[in-house]
């Protein structure tokens, strides 16, 4: 296993009076899949959009390719080679596929950014045939490819997917676990939240529990798989 | 009867080129920034004093209204209006009105409230001869210009990387920020060009229409905002077509309904294309995010 490369240490996050992340840490290493899981309104889209800037954390440290995060905007986070995948998708309905992407590669350089877009194009198909279309006419499955494909478009070292499979047919939802499967294969490492916990224990390496706003319980994939709390929370007994 | 086609689409190619500033704003920064038609004025008189006074030719004249407004635009938003980026729409809406009323009482204090009468800054423009219409140089001058900052605004918006970026922020600010957008600087960017753009039409205005008081702006300003509205807020085109046909409306009411009236049927005909269309002419619909 790699180098730490994501290492968040005593998070805490406000939303107003709302103590919505209560003291987690956690770490990803080079390489991993690692996965967020818990229950609706658990905390798990907070800690993902704090870490990639969106959020201010009220204290605690995030640390990212060896240097911190803490107070940098989104917007600079995205070059030092993070990428988040957003829950509900949020790709940019009234412009194109293909414009969708080049903004994925917004801080590159504009002559590095076509081989990216034929690279997307050849893990996702479906979106070389619809560069031309507006974003808003796609289906929900097509669209969650176009953001899939938009956040690897900065080349990331570590993606981050919040619920990459909500709201899709179960065949679509196998064809995301496939592609993330694939992207892990490819070397990227993924921070992966799912409240489809049964397939994101199966890929992981390690996972998380989170239950309102701390981490009850931590393992590897297989074992919290296996582990008997979790099965009765999350898999169903 | 074509004489009066031409002088509104004239005036209404100025409504249009302020409106153009109305609805970038709006869709890009979500506010309604009332103060706009206030920095027109101050671009009138920026153009005025360089150009009356210091003798300076018209296209310095001009470029330092620009630049005056473009600053201008670019300080209101950081002093006024970006402590308020999460505020409530009603509080954005009053400080833009206090704006308003402070960039007009400023104005009042350097400039009092004696007309100045403009020179025509268009006046180098030959008239044209079509037929047996004479179409004057400001008038060509004005739409002309109208038809380049369009052209060159939606070549801007559609082609360039920067113009896509301002697409993203008007849609989703915080998707925009993860692809590495700087959010506030595309806002500052946006405030740039239509305070730019309310400096030329300022110029356009006062050459046509040549008296410049601290409140030449304001009236201007509301028209181009009913513009905005009837084409379709947010959208470009929307902004050109709307002007256009509210500048025709109004010099067609003056002409043969009512001079004192025209106003009130420029408003009428907003209202009833707004029960008929609530979005506007080429408004898009707004599709709510889950
Ligand atoms: N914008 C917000 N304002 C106030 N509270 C919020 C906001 N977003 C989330 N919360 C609260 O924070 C907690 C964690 O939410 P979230 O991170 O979205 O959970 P998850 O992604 O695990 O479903 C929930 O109690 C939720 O109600
Ligand atoms: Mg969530």
């Amino acid at each position: 296993m790699g180098n730490t490369i994501l290492k968040v240490n005593d998070l805490h996050v406000h939303y107003g009076s709302i103590h919505a992340i209560q003291g987690i840490s956690f770490e990803v290493n080079e390489g991993e899949i690692v996965t967020l899981i818990g229950a609706n309104g658990a905390g798990k889209s907070t800690s993902l959009n704090t870490v990639a800037g969106l959020l201010k954390a009220s204290s605690g440290t995030i640390d990212f390719d060896g240097k911190s995060l803490l107070g940098v905007p989104a917007h600079k986070i995205v070059g030092r080679g993070m990428a988040l995948c957003p829950e509900g998708r949020r790709v940019f309905l009234q412009l194109t596929v293909q414009e969708n992407l080049e903004m994925g590669a917004f801080t590159r350089k504009q002559s590095e950014i076509a081989d990216s877009i034929e690279a997307v194009y050849e893990q996702f198909p479906r979106l070389k045939e619809r560069y031309k279309q507006i974003a808003g006419t796609l289906s929900g499955g097509e669209q969650q490819m176009l953001a899939m494909g938009r956040a690897l478009m900065s080349k990331p070292k570590l993606i981050m997917l919040d619920e990459p499979s909500m709201g899709l047919a179960p065949i679509l939802v196998d064809q995301i676990f496939d592609i993330i499967k694939e992207l892990h294969k490819s070397g990227t490492t993924i921070l992966l939240v799912e409240q489809n916990a049964q397939k994101a224990l199966s890929i992981a390496d390690r996972a998380y529990v989170l239950e309102t706003g701390r981490i009850v319980n931590s393992g590897t994939g297989q074992a919290l798989l296996h582990d008997d709390s979790v099965r009765k929370a999350y898999l169903g007994g | 009867m074509l004489d009066y086609l031409i002088s509104g689409i004239s005036l209404g190619s100025v409504y249009a080129i302020i409106a153009l500033g109305y609805t970038m704003v709006y869709g890009i920064a979500k506010m309604l920034n009332f103060a706009h038609g206030d920095i027109i004025m101050i671009g009138g008189y920026a153009a005025f004093c360089t150009g009356y006074y210091l003798h300076w030719p018209v296209w310095l004249a001009v470029l330092f209204a620009v630049v005056v407004c473009t600053v201008l635009g670019v300080v209101i938003e950081k002093l006024a209006y970006k402590p308020l980026r999460n505020a409530t729409s009603l509080a954005v809406l009053i400080t833009a009105i206090g704006v308003s009323y402070f960039l007009q009482n400023v104005a009042l204090l350097i400039w009092t409230s004696n007309p100045k009468a403009f020179p025509n800054m268009l006046s180098f423009i030959p008239y044209v001869n079509i037929g047996r219409i004479q179409i004057t140089g400001t008038a060509l001058g004005t739409v002309v210009t109208c038809i380049v900052v369009m052209v060159a605004l939606t070549l801007f918006t559609d082609k360039t990387k920067m113009g896509k970026a301002m697409r993203t922020v008007s849609e989703d600010k915080g998707a925009a920020s993860l692809m590495g957008i700087n959010v506030n600087g595309t806002i500052s960017l946006t405030f740039a060009i239509g305070s730019g753009l309310a400096a030329i039409a300022g110029v356009l205005l006062c050459s046509a229409y040549p008296t410049l008081m601290p409140t030449t702006g304001a009236m201007p300003g509301i028209k181009a905002f009913t513009a905005a509205v009837f084409g379709g807020i947010g959208s470009i085109p929307g902004a050109m077509i709307g002007g256009i046909l509210l500048g025709v409306i109004e010099i067609f009411a003056k002409a043969y309904i009512s001079t004192q009236l025209s106003d009130a049927i420029v408003f009428a005909v907003l209202i009833i294309v707004l029960i008929v269309k609530p979005t506007g002419l080429l408004g898009k619909k707004i599709t709510e995010k889950v």
